[in-house]
């Protein structure tokens, strides 16, 4: 072997140790079944018209540029790989990504909505993480609030002249933090605590949530911005054909 | 790509690494449990004993919990798809512009 091919191995074996050492715990959606009737029938409905418009656009998207089909691809399978990795916080819990934002930043959010519901259904029949029952919940904190807010603060971003790296690391990273705002305020509407109704739980759900989903947060904003980089020197005529552009 | 950009690609990495594992161990006594179950613990506080109304489709099928090793092996298998496709479509762009700067070339 070369050095070039022994430092190759080498980097191998590293991530491949990194990747044994996660522990297999729970990480966090709604758990199957701890949401009554009502409230999974009511997300689910409150999905239906993002999940909708979302087919619809990538439906013309792929009939109009049947190229764009690679970066299609690789946002679902960014948000397959991020949201398997099951990632050590500072609270001494796991928790996982959304790796929702790359797809929002380059197909706007609806398209993400249709991808991110592939993988809850995934993860809800294989795995019995999240669950069918609050499939409606989940995909609306995960694939309809935290993408939504991805694009919008990746468009205000742009609007006051950020520097374009910035812009996607904090749109992709609010929009991870939000999801989990979102889940907690669910869990809150549904579990309203005796004193204090529902607004006491959303605080009681923000203080497990939260703390643990920053610095994953933060994780999820320098991956985004990584991938879109590689993209941006790789994928330039795919990029163009989208209307995806540096500057507002 | 630039060295300017591999460079970026390459700290930002790091750094995301870093974050990931700094936890582990600088809380050495830590489960590292989910917080998942945080949640389950939180909502038995708020409203008792709370009984879940539905049972996960699979565990209902193979009549218990998914074992362990099984499902860090799904988890796997989700990562494989993902890394897979993300892999694939990277090597295909890399040759592609490496192909159309050598055809410049000539």
């Amino acid at each position: 072997m070369t050095r070039k091919q022994k430092k190759l191995v080498a980097g191998i074996s590293i991530c491949s140790l990194m990747a044994g050492i996660y522990p297999a715990a729970n990480a966090m959606h709604i758990m199957e079944g701890y949401l009554p009737v009502t409230f999974c029938i009511a997300w689910g409905v409150l999905c239906l018209p993002f999940l909708t418009a979302g087919f619809i656009k990538i439906r013309r998207t792929l009939a109009e540029t049947p190229r764009t089909m690679t970066l299609l691809a690789m946002s679902g399978a960014f948000i397959f790989v991020i949201s398997s990795l099951k990632i050590p916080s500072v609270t001494g819990s796991c928790s996982h990504m959304t790796g929702t934002g790359f797809g929002a930043i380059l197909f706007g959010p609806c398209v993400v909505s249709v991808l991110g519901i592939i993988i809850l259904v995934f993860q809800a029949v294989l795995l019995a993480h999240g669950g069918l029952t609050t499939l409606g919940a989940n995909t609306f904190s995960m694939a309809v609030a935290g993408p939504f807010v991805t694009y919008g603060i990746y468009k205000l971003c742009q609007k006051c002249k950020i520097n374009h790296g910035i812009c996607v690391f904090l749109a992709a990273s609010l929009g991870d933090l939000f999801t989990y705002c979102v889940t907690s305020v669910q869990l809150a509407l549904a579990y309203p605590s005796e004193t204090g109704g529902s607004a006491a739980s959303t605080v009681k759900f923000l203080g497990i949530f939260a703390p643990t989903q920053i610095p994953l947060a933060i994780i999820e904003g320098l991956l985004t911005t990584a991938i879109i980089v590689c993209l941006e020197s790789f994928a330039k005529s795919e990029l163009n054909l989208i209307g995806y552009k540096k500057e507002a | 790509m630039e060295t300017k950009n591999k460079k970026l690609v390459l700290s930002l990495i790091i750094a995301a690494i870093l974050i990931a594992v700094i936890p582990l161990f600088a809380l050495k006594d830590a489960e590292f449990g989910g917080s998942d179950d945080a949640g389950s613990v939180m909502v038995k506080e708020i409203h008792g004993d709370y009984i879940p109304w539905f049972n996960p489709v699979l565990e209902t099928l193979i009549d218990g919990e998914l074992p362990g090793e099984v499902e860090s092996l799904i988890f796997c298998v989700q990562t494989g798809i993902g890394v897979g496709i993300l892999a694939f479509c990277f090597g295909r762009m890399y040759e592609r512009n490496k192909l159309s700067k050598e055809d410049e070339a000539l």
